[in-house]
């Protein structure tokens, strides 16, 4: 692929791990400026070599102090840390208040760990297609790690296992008896559950619901080799931390050991990635402003003269005659 | 969409400034204004603020200030300017008594809102100063 000298350029100072360049780029990004694809397409080809860790869970269970703990203990190791930390977004004003950063302040001098928090504009599960064009920035940069905070999330919002090698569940005690420890969604899509606020006199008897509702599905997980364990832990103490990340690091070698799985993964994210492309590009189509011809055809949707099916193939077929 | 769309602003106390709740009801403010606000909360060095502004790549930074610490907020704007983000404009709420206002401003802190400032006022400061405004209006 040729890659211009501007793009080059910046690609260039990406990889030497250069944050200015980054924050712009990562802007230029949440603009959704149409510019930057032949960047991000040079980007996802020089990056791969950070693990990336998705942290999800239910609004207050503590993700941001965990991840800020998690900081310390990587740092402490000598690991250089990004993290992309997302908040909701308003549906009304389509403003945020985003409140990430403020439990990672201890962080916030240290050169070798980068927070950007990102709003959700809109999008629903917890993430953004913006935020998986952030993580290919962050991807192709000298981070060890990249960490992906994604907003509170209730039961059914999975998005997280597009984005993340592995996937940090935290949830809280009191988050109900075992039926909800037992139902879909969510509850599947962990590589490691924390329990996290530990000091709940409840907290046992989460983390003994959760290791009953692993062991149950075990059997039916096509990766036998791994049981997702279950950590309790106290982010604002840290305790619990160190065990969580020796867990993460354990779940990248047990990948790195099993490469079938690895590999069925990460094709998995690829066919969720392209898919959410496609979906953004028609997106913009339906709603560009050189798109006088679909207003006129979802006036004709509207009066029921056409049918949205009969749109979306003909925008899917301009898609094509124009590439 | 309002007239924040797009438009990131950091909100914080700075140094010893406890006073947490002016700055909360701005950021809620400007939260119901469409802008996309970084809250960094109580307890923040001018280091730390400086940092947050690059990493977040923001347009403006709100300052909530309920105890005298100006010297700090001067040094932001310093620090702001040595590190090539001038164009990134200070603005500071609180009881900040007017001849210190003055001194602010005379000192590169761009807008000093009063107790009792009206939230449009506040609003439409920032969509008219904040960085890049005029390519957005353009």
């Amino acid at each position: 692929m040729d890659v211009n000298g501007e793009d080059g350029a910046v690609v260039g100072a990406l990889g030497s791990g250069d944050i200015r360049t980054c924050a712009r780029i990562i802007s230029r990004v949440e603009r959704g400026d149409p510019g930057i694809v032949s960047l991000l397409r040079a980007l996802y080809r020089a990056g791969g070599c950070s693990r990336v860790v998705g942290v999800t869970g239910p609004p207050g269970a503590g993700k941001s102090s965990l991840v800020s703990q998690l900081i310390r203990v990587w740092r402490k190791r000598g690991l250089n840390v990004a993290v992309l930390a997302v908040d909701p977004s308003s549906p009304f004003s389509g403003g945020a208040v985003l409140g990430d950063r403020l439990r990672m302040a201890e962080h916030s001098c240290d050169d070798r760990v980068f927070i950007r928090s990102m709003a959700s504009r809109g999008q629903l599960g917890g993430l953004t297609k913006a935020a998986g064009d952030a993580l290919t920035v962050l991807d192709a940069m000298p981070w060890d790690m990249v960490v992906v905070e994604t907003v509170g999330v209730g039961q059914n919002e999975t998005d997280i296992i597009r984005h993340a090698e592995v996937v940090v569940l935290v949830q809280t005690p009191m988050g109900g008896d075992d039926i909800q420890a037992a139902k879909a969604g969510i509850n599947e899509i962990g590589d490691i559950y924390v329990v996290n606020k530990g000091d709940h006199p409840e907290a046992n008897r989460t983390c003994r619901q959760l290791r009953d509702m692993i062991t149950l599905g075990q059997h039916l997980n096509p990766d036998s080799s791994w049981t997702p364990p279950v950590i309790k832990t106290q982010s604002l103490l840290g305790e619990g931390v160190e065990e969580l990340a020796d867990q993460i690091e354990c779940r990248f070698e047990n990948l790195r050991t099993n490469p079938e799985v690895a590999s069925r993964r990460a094709r998995e994210r690829v066919r969720h990635r392209t898919a959410e492309i496609i979906r953004d590009m028609l997106d913009r189509r339906l709603r560009s402003e050189d798109g006088q011809l679909v207003e006129t055809v979802i006036d004709s949707v509207v009066a029921r003269e056409s049918d949205p099916y009969a749109l979306a193939e003909s925008l899917l077929a301009t898609m094509t005659s124009r590439v | 969409m309002l007239k924040g769309k797009g438009i990131k602003v950091i909100v914080s106390m700075i140094g010893l400034d406890g006073h947490t709740t002016g700055g909360e009801i701005v950021a809620r403010v400007l939260r119901d204004a469409g802008f996309e606000v970084i809250y960094l909360g109580a307890t923040q060095t001018p280091e730390m603020i400086l940092q947050a502004a690059i990493q977040e790549d923001v347009d403006v930074i709100g300052i909530s200030s309920h105890a005298s610490n100006y010297l700090q907020i001067e040094y932001l704007v310093e620090l702001l300017r040595k590190n090539g983000m001038a164009d990134v404009p200070v603005i500071c709420g609180g009881n900040i008594p007017k001849h210190v206002a003055n001194q602010l401003k005379g000192r590169g802190v761009a807008e000093v809102f009063p107790p009792g400032s009206p939230s449009s006022d506040i609003v439409g400061y920032i969509v008219e100063n904040a960085r890049g405004a005029r390519r957005r209006s353009a």
